[in-house]
């Protein structure tokens, strides 16, 4: 479905070079769900931000579904791929309504000069809105801004999957919100990636997370992938042996200590 | 004291177009789009002449400007987008540009329309019957006709790409929309908008000046701004309105300003003075109220 093919990206700041990505190769196949868990500047968002277009690499290609992808600009590329940040005030337009929002994300790709929200697709959107169960189908014409994070990071959930995307990119999507929302949260997105069977790559700091949801598990380490883990290997692991296979590889910060900790 | 106000009411009114354009901008797309004092004497230019030397009827002109400021808007949205010049700054040099151009249009500096059946003469003429309101109804039909095609436009699923692009570039970009292509349109229609303004403004007055732009975009903010501070709502058919209602009694305030703003000590020079001081304070309000949340929609 998706594959990266020795893909860098170097960040040049004056004379000071960054290497974020260095020769990365990685193959996500049909209806996988891939998890990734990296330090502080592993590279894990500059990936995502390679696959959705945000900035072209420095070398290597980005196929998607056998198409080249690599020069195509992100706006292009957003009618197949879903992607979710961190922020809950990036995913929506805040001074339009729930409606509107819902409205503008049922329309990828080429838009006219026709009505975008006749009645025909607020009842729709009503509809679509029911099945979150978080009472938003009642406040179709608030604006996004009086909602909460949780409400906005849900609305956003529906927004990127309901064209069905052929990815769907997770920015650690759920590090801004309290426990409770970003259990309802994690929740949603897994049904909504069981419901449409999304091809999924999702980002996280939280190592618990990483081993229970998806198929494979992916470590990053200064750019680079460092360790895969998959199936059985994967339901059986825990978070200490992941922190040890880190410290394998020389990396220990403060958080990888606290995961230890716990 | 009555005629003085029905004068008001019109000007107001014609401005109100161009104010239509500035919130466009400034409020919807967050561009601070400083062509629109150029593209204001580019829609009077191109009407003037096509009004005085080629015997175009009062109406068509109006589109003519129309396209003819969209163009400029065009540009302007082009230099920021292509070449990655800042809004500001694009918006500067477009204005420049547009002030050799307009007097290229009109060939010197002025022209007069003064045996000419202009949009508001043909008006006078026709509805007598109306007496002194004839033309205040007529430019209102007009500025009714445009704000609700404004608004109509911006129903539309272009409309709503156009609306998110100010709101937030990240969403809109994740949901397939060029981002550059939107702010381009959305800055040349609102220039068409402040030229067709602009053509409207030189009929009224029978003359087109190549000063005549100068500080568009301080009345039309400061129309935006009043209006806003009225009639607060975040639906567009209602800010579209308070626009209007800002831009009326903008114009209100200016007759009554030059007619007793001398018992102060005013004179009528001043006028661009203290319409900037206003919008300053409008504008730097907000920082000093403690935060106070901006009123929407009640959920």
């Amino acid at each position: 479905m998706l594959s990266l093919n020795g893909v860098s990206k170097v960040f040049q700041m004056g004379t000071d070079r960054k290497v974020a990505i260095q020769q990365l190769d990685l193959v996500l196949r049909a209806g996988e769900f891939l998890t990734i868990i990296g330090s502080n500047g592993a590279g894990k968002s500059t990936l995502l931000n390679l696959i959705a277009g945000t900035f072209p690499p420095t070398t290597g290609t980005i196929r998607l579904a056998e198409m080249d992808i690599t020069g195509v600009p992100a706006h292009i590329r957003a009618r197949r791929i879903g992607r979710i940040v961190q922020d809950p005030l990036a995913g929506t337009a805040p001074s339009m309504t729930v409606a509107e929002n819902l409205a503008l994300a049922a329309k990828r790709g080429r838009r006219t000069l026709r009505l975008a929200l006749p009645a025909r697709m607020r009842r729709r959107i009503r509809d679509q809105l029911e099945v979150l169960n978080i009472g938003l189908e009642d406040r179709l014409n608030c604006n996004v801004s009086t909602l909460s994070g949780g409400e906005r990071q849900s609305l956003t959930i529906l927004m990127a999957t309901l064209a069905q995307p052929e990815i769907l990119l997770l920015d650690e999507h759920t590090a801004a919100l309290d426990p409770s929302n970003a259990t309802m949260i994690v929740r949603m997105t897994c049904a909504f990636v069981e419901m449409f069977g999304l091809t999924t790559l999702m980002v996280t700091h939280n190592m618990e997370q990483a081993i229970e949801l998806g198929d494979r598990l992916v470590m990053m380490h200064k750019g680079e992938i460092i360790h895969e883990l998959s199936g059985e290997e994967k339901a059986n692991a825990t978070v200490a042996e992941l922190v040890d296979l880190f410290s394998k590889h020389h990396v220990v910060d403060d958080e990888l200590l606290l995961e230890r900790v716990r | 004291m009555e005629t003085l106000f029905i004068h008001a009411l019109e000007q107001g009114l014609a401005y109100g177009i161009a104010a239509l354009g500035i919130f466009l901008t400034y409020r919807i797309l967050d561009f601070p789009d400083l062509t629109v004092d150029g593209s204001f004497v580019t829609g009077a230019a191109i009407a003037s002449l096509l009004l005085s030397r080629y015997g175009f009827d009062p109406f068509s002109v109006l589109v003519v400007a129309f396209i003819a400021g969209a163009a400029a808007g065009t540009v302007t949205g082009l230099l920021h987008t292509k070449l990655k010049i800042t809004r500001l700054l694009s918006g500067v040099l477009m204005m420049i540009m547009l002030y050799s151009i307009n007097l290229r249009i009109m060939g010197r500096p002025n022209l007069s329309l003064l045996r000419i059946d202009t949009a508001t003469r043909l008006v006078d003429a026709a509805w007598s019957g109306l007496g002194p309101f004839a033309v205040l109804f007529f430019i209102a039909m007009i500025v009714i006709g445009v704000k609700l095609l404004l608004d109509l436009f911006l129903r539309t699923e272009i409309g709503f790409a156009l609306r998110a692009t100010g709101d937030s570039e990240a969403m809109i970009t994740a949901q397939g929309v060029n981002t550059s292509t939107m702010k381009v349109l959305g800055v040349a229609v609102a220039n068409g908008l402040v030229a067709l303004s602009g053509a409207l403004v030189a009929q009224y007055n029978g003359f087109a000046d190549v000063g005549m732009g100068t500080g568009t975009i301080v009345t039309g903010l400061a129309a935006v701004i009043i209006g806003s501070t009225l009639i607060r709502s975040s639906r567009i058919g209602w800010m579209t309105v308070a626009v209007l209602v800002g831009s009326i009694i903008y114009r209100v305030a200016v007759v009554l300003a030059l007619r007793y703003g001398y018992v102060i000590g005013f004179q009528a020079s001043d006028m661009k003075l203290v319409t900037s001081l206003l919008v300053i304070l409008a504008l730097v309000a907000p920082m000093f109220r403690e935060r106070r949340q901006r009123k929407v929609r009640a959920c």
